[in-house]
């Protein structure tokens, strides 16, 4: 056991001050809005069929954002979250790992979910929590979940996955396992303790962890310049000893590229990566909220044309592996889809009432069963006063 | 069988625990080669390596928040918090995260395989940030078991009980009798059960019910109330939650009395849930009111500790009370 506190930096005989600004950090872009590319840049890996694939998942995130919008409007639906303008940094995120990865998201992540194959009859149940939702109807929508595609269920409290991720990923480290654990979080998050927790443990502990923090410009309405100073959320994974990267989060294969990469190191040195990619959130933090209070329409207006939906089709028409027709006819059949799919599931039946005790323990406690006993009583005696359940058990 | 203090014991559960399952994993502040600022992890790092056996960096969220990561991966997750007046930083990891990830996930994820370890109490002049019980908290909160051993033989048993249950477990060692209290405690592997309360002596006047380090005051007492004639049941709660209703409240209908005593300060401590409870469940029984004997409603002092605590004095006097009604 040995501290070595002296290193071998320059020496200085007159106080130097360091900031934020002295860092310079590279931001990686590869595409032009135009779907031209840079003529140096260095291409992920990529082809036609993973191209499509992403662009298709893409055009779905796109849909069900602006449909399930729509339903809450239309008070079909307690709550939403839309990731209009950021659905770059997830799709292309979950595109650059492999499906035995584990992704932990903050919630605004759905693309990654998409990508892996979560059907949209899945996000629906979990919507309307309904019976069918794999998280039984316990939490607000949008806190998706699933054990088959390796992607943590959500958990409201912010940045509480951070520290997770790190012991997730340590975890597979002790088993060998060829695998990584990716972590979404928000700039917004980044100020947690949790933040600060997980990176410094992960690099302590050496952990194959891919922190990713969707820069996004808010934290519901507090703009970045508001929640950190600094050379953004990048230079703290340098000062925690974590290899950086900087992108541009809006452009798909910047994302896809960093995070074939980050991969790559993440598993070859068992050794955390942060990437921070600069996007911007378009619509509003939820459906609670709205953004015309704090920004203005000349700033939205200028991150609209950086649409990455648009930057990536543009790229695609490009490549001749994309024509506009094919693009009308994918928007409008998954339009129909999801409003079919909306009617069915609001239709589904709530979670039978066992399920109130059930997983707060791995059995029931006597405890448990018995206010379970009381509540069936309860509600046999004031049937009309609970509709859901009366005469269900 | 061997003589081990409680430290010994819980060292002897650990190193059970790691030796039969290479996904076992230890790890806190100091705990390394250093083997924690109470020896409770000596010799792990050197058996088991550095990988399974290791120091952190001085942060309890990110201990706990690594350890719920761990445990949904899959791994035998042992997190140490040097001292339980220190768990509060990473009380949102344990009540918002710990406890709720089966139920929020609907059984897609958990962390049963989650212990964690951490030292409680007071009488060895701690003062405020060295001493507190701070079990009420975590009873308050669904999802996690709250465990508490009184001696040697128990620590083994309940941890390693813990440590192999399917729900996270938060184990408060009572740190005044890690080397005070010494026992025979079997070498081999044992468990004993969770959210079962033990009758250590049977009486017939009254219940005395406490848990950890509690449980040496009140049976002190019990053995000076047995002077006056008075018949004392003394009854270890072991588990607060969930804690066995059945037990205690078999023992109240026998005895017709109920003294609970408990470290921490009066108002809305454990003891006050079980005062609810036994009251609606054992009413007719009742002989008179249920006395709690508990810490002053301040923080935990430093030089008056002895009048602060607890002790077998002022349990002793409740009990008299009580009989006397």
């Amino acid at each position: 056991m040995t501290t070595e506190l002296y290193n071998d930096g320059t020496v200085v005989h007159a106080p130097t001050f360091i900031d934020g600004s002295s860092i310079d950090i590279p931001e990686l872009r590869i595409l032009h809005q135009d779907g031209s590319v840079y003529p140096d840049a260095d291409m992920p890996d990529i082809d036609e069929t993973l191209a499509i694939k992403i662009y298709k998942t893409l055009a779905f995130h796109r849909v069900l954002d602006e449909r399930m919008v729509a339903s809450q409007r239309q008070g079909r639906l307690s709550f939403y979250m839309a990731a209009l303008g950021e659905e770059a940094t997830t799709v292309g995120g979950a595109a650059g790992l492999e499906p035995q990865d584990m992704i932990m998201g903050q919630y605004r992540e759905q693309g990654a979910l998409m990508f892996r194959g979560f059907s949209l009859e899945n996000f629906m149940n979990q919507l309307f929590s309904n019976e069918k939702d794999l998280g039984k109807g316990r939490q607000m929508p949008i806190h998706y979940g699933s054990n088959e595609l390796n992607y943590m269920t959500i958990s409201s409290p912010l940045g509480t996955q951070i520290p997770q991720a790190t012991g997730y990923a340590y975890g597979q480290k002790l088993q060998g396992l060829d695998a990584v654990t990716l972590c979404y979080f928000g700039e917004g998050a980044a100020s947690e303790g949790d933040f600060h927790a997980g990176l410094n443990m992960a690099a302590v502990q050496q952990a194959p962890v891919i922190f990713f923090c969707r820069n996004n410009g808010y934290a519901i309405s507090t703009p970045s310049d508001e929640q950190y100073k600094g050379n953004g959320i990048a230079s703290r994974g340098v000062g925690y000893g974590i290899k950086t990267l900087r992108i541009d989060g809006n452009d798909i294969l910047a994302v896809l590229k960093a995070m074939q990469i980050a991969r790559a190191y993440a598993l070859k040195e068992n050794a955390p990566v942060l990437i921070e990619a600069m996007s911007y959130r378009l619509g509003a933090h939820s459906t609670s909220d709205d953004p015309s209070g704090y920004r203005t329409r000349e700033e939205e207006e200028k991150w609209q044309a950086n649409d990455p939906i648009l930057r990536m089709k543009n790229w695609l028409l490009a490549q001749n592996w994309w024509d506009e027709e094919q693009d009308t006819v994918l928007f409008e059949g998954l339009r129909e889809e999801v409003l079919a799919a909306v009617k069915v599931s609001e239709k589904i039946n709530k979670p039978h009432i066992d399920t109130m005790i059930t997983d707060v323990y791995d059995t029931p406690t006597a405890q448990l069963q018995q206010q379970l006993d009381e509540v069936k009583a309860h509600v046999n005696k004031y049937p009309e006063a609970y509709p859901f359940t009366a005469g269900k058990f | 069988m061997a003589q081990m203090n409680l430290l010994h014991a819980i060292n002897n559960a650990l190193d059970i625990a790691m030796a039969e399952n290479d996904r076992a994993v230890c790890f806190g502040e100091d705990v390394g080669h250093f083997g924690g600022v109470f020896r409770a992890t000596s010799g792990l790092q050197d058996k088991y390596g550095k990988t399974r056996c290791f120091n952190t960096p001085l942060v309890e969220q990110g201990i706990i928040g690594f350890a719920n990561g761990l445990a949904a991966q899959g791994s035998v997750a042992i997190a140490e918090i040097q001292f339980a007046d220190y768990i509060f930083p990473a009380f949102d990891q344990i009540v918002n995260e710990s406890a709720k990830f089966r139920y929020r996930s609907g059984n897609e994820f958990n962390v049963g395989k989650l212990t964690i370890r951490t030292p409680y109490g007071g009488g060895i002049a701690g003062g405020l940030y060295h001493s507190q019980s701070p079990e009420a908290y975590f009873a308050h909160t669904p999802g996690l078991k709250v465990v508490v051993p009184r001696n040697p033989y128990q620590a083994k048993g309940l941890l390693l009980a813990s440590i192999r249950d399917d729900n996270p477990v938060v184990f408060f060692e009572p740190k005044r009798l890690y080397r005070a209290s010494v026992g025979e405690v079997p070498e081999e592997d044992y468990q004993l059960p969770l959210g079962k309360a033990e009758v250590v002596q049977t009486g017939t006047d009254i219940t005395l019910l406490a848990w950890g380090a509690q449980m040496e005051i009140i049976e002190k007492a019990a053995k000076m109330a047995e002077a006056d004639d008075i018949s004392c049941e003394v009854v270890d709660l072991r588990t607060i939650l969930p804690w066995d209703i059945e037990t205690v409240c078999q023992s109240v209908m026998k005895t017709g009395r109920l003294l609970v005593s408990q470290e921490a300060p009066l108002t809305a401590g454990f003891a006050s849930e079980i005062a609810a409870t036994v009251q609606n469940e054992c009413f007719l029984h009742l002989e008179s009111p249920i006395a709690r004997v508990c810490g002053l409603d301040t923080p935990y002092p430093l030089a008056l500790e002895k009048e602060y605590m607890s002790d077998h004095l002022k349990v002793y006097e409740a009990i008299k009370k009580s009989v006397n009604y």
